[in-house]
């Protein structure tokens, strides 16, 4: 084992060499692009044997991706933001086929209007493509989750594709200590790849992905998606035990912190969650009982997770970094109805939007956030979103309104 | 003026061998089926289809699949891209000694003009443009048929479509020159009415490394309107009247495999498909039909002159 300082994107290549991937189909993006660029390097000087190549776009990276790791090969790549959009069509696709690859996405902000900060719109318009889906909040974080998603991706329970988010800026360009383990605990950890589902070849032929125009055919393939992807939750748990009993870093679906005798807790995903964590200690030298959860699976949604630690508390918020118009939060809503059935579900659940497009999330954020937690008596159990929005952010929208020759709506 | 053969004489000489059963639930008389049978019969065995949205990904729809060959749907916009996956990832394979070279693949992209021309165009040019070592069948209807034939950028002017109901005033992207721009080993046209033709272009394609590109004329009964069984007789016109050129295009230089003597006027091809009924009645378009002729003729004279040939005797 050896220690470095890498960035996230850095880590992420790390995760993706150290698991001896076979291939990389890759187009560049910000702010992912650092990640390709790692492994082109290293395919150019014999430290990856297999082959790097760039496509023409997303759409076709992802394809190419489905394709090689259904013909048997372990398959890496990497996107973010409009990209992974554009590759829309294909994360469904390659899902359908289950295709065990690793996608990184770095999240940034979507357009319009197009912008290069984070937060996690991109990476949750993905939540429904079959994907198992993991949030990194730390670099360390985004190379384990790697050697756990190839094995989480490759298990005959699971066979479908797994995603594993890093927030852009915050993580990506953010240089942190890694420990970067020994090549033969990897793979001691996660052997070379042996495909266990069909493959492409001329002694067996076989027809992926084709036209099902049966209903219940159809009804049937779809809920085996569902099935794998609910499996990689008790899959995660195994891989994750194993992880920690070699290299000593536990995961579970969800972090908690301090969340013991807490009375309130806070929910996030991500990098914005040392933040949220910064603010929890700063509340507990105030003798505050308040904790912080946070989502690392996303799915599956670790609903039995999230209901033991959420019921019995007075009141949490979840604070999404992502917006749905006419709805509010994402991650918000799913909590929401995971909670619902049960018994001693908070008698407060309330939800706060911020850090879009890569916006801080200040102190004066976290106090404003507990305050209308400990201070609304009668607060519906299920709320409109409170976006969050500060004077400085007001002053600073009148300033460039200003010079755009624009008021301000509303005055 | 046909070009020498060099590998089938006579229809006896072609490939007993076939790869794709009857029983498909394609229409009668598709002329892009009976391409793709006569291709894969000089392909031989070992092949993965990656097919784009179109009427073929109607060919295996579970649990049935007419081809003995190995099938991969893919996306309308992408299967270049995932001839690129397969293809890369049976390489590295091979070259890691993971798999026998007895399992190795041939990889054929199949794709219609909807995909070619318009929305896979990228991936494909891309492809290309890497060298990827792979084959590349479109069969041109020259709309989107399996949607009921709506207008498409391999259109010809004139064409009626579900969506240019008086007949299209854009002319038909030239994707074999699109192709060839980008230098690839190997492009052709084909057409299911000469199999021999077909046969030789792809043998002759067989020892190329790269893109080997192939362009079919997918007669269509059902979106040109005519009965299917004149797919042949309406592929045959094609040729004859000069609409249809038959030609290969190797490391760039173009020949033309068949050169007719005497062009039949292109009226003889029009009239018999629905599409263009509305050039013949109720009011004879004749400045419409006229201006499709000069077409025609206009590039059989550029061949005549690129080519050394004798022109043919126009109509």
């Amino acid at each position: 084992m050896v220690r470095m300082l890498l960035t996230g994107n850095a880590a992420a290549a790390w995760g993706a060499r150290l698991a001896d991937i076979d291939y990389v189909p890759a187009f560049p993006i910000t702010p992912q692009t650092e990640i390709i660029e790692s492994l082109a390097a290293w395919f150019a000087d014999g430290t990856l044997q297999g082959k790097f190549v760039t496509l023409d776009s997303e759409h076709a990276m992802m394809t190419a991706a489905g394709a090689a790791a259904a013909t048997g090969v372990r398959t890496f790549t990497a996107t973010s933001s409009q990209g992974l959009l554009y590759a829309m069509e294909a994360l469904y696709t390659i899902a359908g086929w289950r295709a065990p690859l690793v996608l990184v996405n770095v999240s940034r902000g979507l357009s319009a209007p197009i912008t290069l900060g984070p937060d996690h719109n991109d990476v949750l318009a993905a939540r429904d493509t079959g994907f198992v889906q993991i949030h990194a909040e730390t670099c360390q974080e985004v190379l384990d989750s790697i050697l756990m998603a190839f094995h989480i991706a490759e298990d005959s329970r699971v066979w479908a594709p797994v995603l594993v988010n890093l927030d852009g800026f915050y993580l990506s360009f953010t240089r942190e200590s890694v420990d970067i383990p020994d090549e033969a605990a990897v793979r001691s950890f996660l052997p070379a790849y042996q495909p266990k589902h069909p493959v492409f070849r001329a002694s067996q032929p076989m027809a992926q992905g084709v036209a099902v125009l049966d209903s219940s055919i159809y009804s049937y393939f779809r809920y085996q998606l569902h099935r794998a992807v609910e499996n990689a939750g008790p899959v995660h748990a195994e891989v994750s035990a194993r992880f920690q009993a070699q290299f000593g870093r536990p995961y579970g679906a969800i972090e908690t912190y301090d969340t013991d005798d807490a009375e309130t807790l806070l929910v996030m995903a991500g990098s914005f969650a040392t933040k949220g964590k910064a603010a929890v200690r700063h509340w507990r030298r105030q003798g505050k009982r308040v904790g912080l959860v946070r989502l690392r699976l996303i799915r599956p949604l670790p609903v039995r997770e999230l209901t033991e630690v959420l019921s019995g508390r007075r009141a949490v918020a979840v604070l999404d970094q992502s917006l749905s118009p006419g709805l509010g939060g994402i991650l918000y809503h799913e909590i929401a109805a995971a909670l619902a059935a049960s018994p001693q579900r908070p008698q407060v659940l309330r939800s706060f939007i911020g850090g879009l497009g890569g916006k801080d999330i200040s102190q004066a954020e976290f106090d404003y956030l507990l305050e209308e937690l400990e201070t609304v008596k009668a607060t519906p159990y299920f709320g409109q979103p409170e976006l969050l929005f500060t004077e400085r952010d007001r002053a600073r929208v009148r300033q460039q309104l200003a010079l755009a020759g624009k008021s301000p709506e509303g005055g | 003026m046909k070009v020498k053969r060099e590998f089938y004489r006579s229809f006896k000489d072609l490939p007993s061998e076939e790869y794709l059963s009857p029983g498909s639930p394609l229409c009668a008389g598709c002329g892009g089926l009976t391409t793709l049978r006569q291709m894969h019969k000089v392909l031989g065995d070992n092949v993965v289809i990656v097919d784009a949205a179109g009427c073929m990904t109607l060919l295996a729809i579970y649990p049935f699949t007419p081809l003995r060959s190995s099938w991969l749907y893919t996306t309308m916009g992408s299967p270049s891209a995932g001839a690129q996956g397969l293809r890369d990832a049976l390489d590295v394979l091979l070259a890691k000694h993971r798999m026998s070279a007895d399992d190795n693949l041939q990889v054929l992209v199949l794709a219609g003009d909807g995909s070619t021309y318009g929305m896979g165009l990228s991936a494909t040019s891309a492809a290309i443009h890497r060298g990827l070592d792979f084959w590349y069948l479109c069969y041109d209807n020259e709309a989107y048929g399996n949607t009921g034939f709506q207008l498409s950028e391999a259109s010809p002017f004139g064409s009626a479509t579900a969506t240019s109901p008086q007949g299209t005033q854009q002319t038909k992207k030239n994707i074999f020159e699109i192709w060839r721009a980008h230098q690839p080993p190997y492009v052709a046209t084909v057409s299911a009415h000469e199999p021999i033709d077909l046969a030789e272009k792809v043998r002759r394609a067989m020892t190329m490394t790269g893109p080997k590109l192939f362009l079919a004329l997918a007669v269509c009964p059902t979106g040109w309107g005519f009965d299917p069984a004149l797919s042949d007789e309406i592929a045959r016109l094609a040729i004859e009247t000069g609409v249809w050129p038959l030609k290969e295009a190797i490391a760039g230089q173009v020949r033309h495999t068949y050169i007719p003597r005497r062009l039949r006027p292109v009226r003889e091809y029009l009239k018999l498909q629905r599409r263009f009924r509305h050039l013949f009645q109720p009011t004879l378009w004749g400045e419409t039909l006229t201006y499709i002729q000069e077409q025609v003729n206009i590039y059989w004279q550029s061949v005549a002159k690129a080519e050394g040939a004798k022109q043919p005797t126009l109509a």
